[in-house]
């Protein structure tokens, strides 16, 4: 039965990775830039949804009509003003590579310096629809299985957007081969800039569901991105649905983990599967060939 | 050719034997930044050997300094201090040798993230294995070592470091070690064993990395986990060697300089903004000086 309680928490924790993953997915799959500071998005939203909540008594759903455009702007002056001018100048995909991983290292210090120096480091949180439900008698709290219900609901959405709309379709062209969807008159660089931009904005809903039912801090944003890229490898570059599946496989491992061996490995855990991956299979656990 | 030769050999010499005499002239607050500015132009300097050289951006300096420090608080009631400075180093090498076997085939942005996760990753097992065996978080170093000490040990180190990099980009490892940041698949096709070449010095490197860890750690008295695995120490390394520019010897030494002196000045007076800083660095070096300060004089030299 604990067992069981361990599995299910590991579950309604991977949907959340499923979702983040998804917007790297965007990020890195589709705009084709290493983000590292996409997780500061999260931290940002669940900041955001924190005081909203204790300072105003707002609904943290409703945090997000604010924090969600914010990360959405934010992320596309940030493809367009900071990472297009690094496309333009790069001798090659390496070069381009080692300069976006710089520079958005250097924003991540920056965005997390910033909410160091306004918010301090300690963890915060909040009490939000606390309220225990049985789940095929397990107890788990609501606001857990709403942020769960939330994550997978937003990932299905927009795994459908992409299979099922024209945008959708151009942007996995771009996804596949970006120099050719410019030939059948995909306007490349816009779509790209959408895709980055909407990816920071899922982070910013990720990070108000998780400000939900999990603490916080300053330095949160790393872990998450760590955690993103991770799932990434695991569901194939460019792959929705074997990120969800992914996001999923990593939320049970880390929560049978610190069941059977011990709460302090989830990190090492996270890597060992991580590396596990790469040397393995590292086109993706979820993708043919 | 020869007078030219034999002078900056002088020249050489002078400046080892004048900066040896340091500690005798300066105040002891001076001497420990001294031992600063000689502990990152080390770290500085190897880690561009590997990294610039075959553009794996490594962010694990943080993991290999942390192995030096823990080796010597571990084994500094045990055993002389000459021989735990040496076994430090060696530990350094098999574990580096270890994961680059494992992990030198990875690509690019894959490399940089298990890299930053190992620092992260050692630190979490050193912090499970010390809460659930030791039963303390904490540990304390008992050695006697005055600041002098640390000082001649560190500037032996960046000498040799120094040297043995500028001597080893004219041999032909180094030449193999362009050849594969260029383009690994050349250099393979050149009869160069790339990932024995890679592994090699991705090794060494890192020994020296906890060469440093290990003789820094003579300066504190108590050491846990969070100190001794400290990844922003990875990111500064990084962004000294980048200003310097990373394909010269003298490059990261010339970035590690005005770094050292400007991260003093702000943990002294601006500490909560410590990491907005850096981060600027970052985004001003990568954008405005894509070479480093050695990278503009060749430009302004061409000129």
């Amino acid at each position: 039965m604990v067992l069981f309680e361990a599995v299910l928490s590991g579950v309604l924790v991977g949907g959340m990775y499923g979702l983040i993953a998804l917007g790297l997915n965007l990020q890195y799959g589709i705009a084709r830039m290493m983000n590292l500071a996409y997780g500061e998005a999260l931290m940002g939203g669940a900041f955001t949804a924190f005081w909203f909540f204790t300072l105003w008594r707002i609904d943290p759903l409703a945090s997000m009509l604010f924090s969600v455009p914010v990360a959405f702007v934010g992320n596309w002056l940030i493809y367009r003003y900071l990472l297009t001018p690094l496309v333009r100048r790069a001798a090659n995909q390496d070069v381009l590579e080692a300069d976006t991983i710089l520079v958005t290292f250097g924003l991540l210090f920056v965005f997390q310096g910033l909410a160091l120096v306004q918010w301090g480091g300690e963890y915060r949180g909040y009490t939000y629809l606390a309220l225990p439900v049985n789940l095929l008698g397990a107890t788990v709290a609501f606001n857990r299985l709403l942020a769960f219900a939330a994550a997978v609901a937003l990932a299905l959405i927009l795994y459908w957007l992409l299979r099922a709309t024209r945008l959708g379709t151009a942007m996995r062209a771009i996804a596949i081969d970006p120099v050719a969807a410019q030939l059948v008159a995909i306007d490349v660089p816009r779509l790209s800039a959408l895709a980055f931009a909407t990816g920071g904005a899922i982070m910013a809903v990720a990070g108000t569901l998780v400000s939900m039912f999990l603490s916080f801090n300053a330095s949160i944003g790393i872990v998450y991105t760590l955690k993103a890229l991770i799932v990434v490898i695991m569901g194939g570059v460019g792959r929705m649905l074997g990120c969800l599946m992914a996001g999923l496989l990593l939320g049970v491992a880390e929560a049978l983990g610190a069941y059977l061996v011990d709460p302090g490995l989830t990190l090492a855990i996270n890597f060992a599967l991580f590396l596990l991956v790469l040397l393995v299979r590292p086109q993706g656990l979820f993708s043919r060939g | 050719m020869a007078d030219k030769a034999l002078v900056r050999w002088g020249i050489a010499v002078v400046a080892i034997a004048v900066l040896a005499a340091v500690p005798l002239m300066v105040s002891a607050y001076t001497v420990s930044l001294f031992i600063s500015m000689l502990a990152y132009i080390s770290l500085a300097t190897a880690w561009a050997f590997f990294s610039g050289r075959t553009r794996y951006i490594s962010l694990a300096t943080a993991a290999f300094v942390g192995i030096g420090t823990y080796t010597v608080a571990v084994l500094s009631d045990h055993l002389p201090l000459p021989v735990v400075l040496a076994i430090a180093p060696a530990v350094g090498f098999a574990i580096a040798f270890g994961i680059g076997l494992s992990t030198l085939r990875l690509s690019g942005v894959y490399f940089v993230i298990f890299t930053f996760g190992l620092a992260e990753l050692i630190k979490q097992l050193v912090i499970w294995f010390e809460i659930n065996q030791t039963k303390t978080l904490a540990r304390y170093i008992f050695v006697n070592a005055s600041g002098t000490l640390i000082y001649e040990l560190l500037l032996a180190t960046a000498v040799v470091v120094i040297a043995g990099v500028w001597w080893l980009s004219r041999a032909p490892l180094g030449y193999a070690l362009r050849v594969i940041g260029e383009d690994e698949m050349v250099a393979r096709h050149a009869g160069i064993d790339t990932t024995r070449v890679k592994v090699l010095v991705f090794a060494a490197t890192s020994a020296v990395m906890s060469l440093v860890g290990a003789i820094l750690s003579l300066r504190y008295t108590y050491v846990d986990p969070n100190i001794g695995f400290n990844s922003l120490v990875s990111f500064q390394v990084l962004i000294m060697a980048l200003l310097g520019g990373i394909g010269r010897p003298w490059g990261p030494a010339l970035g590690a300089i005005p770094l050292v002196l400007l991260f003093e000045l702000l943990s002294g007076t601006f500490p909560h903004h410590f990491g907005i800083a850096l981060g600027l660095c970052f985004v001003v070096i990568v954008y405005y000086l894509p070479g480093g300060v050695m990278g503009l004089v060749d430009r302004w030299r061409e000129w």
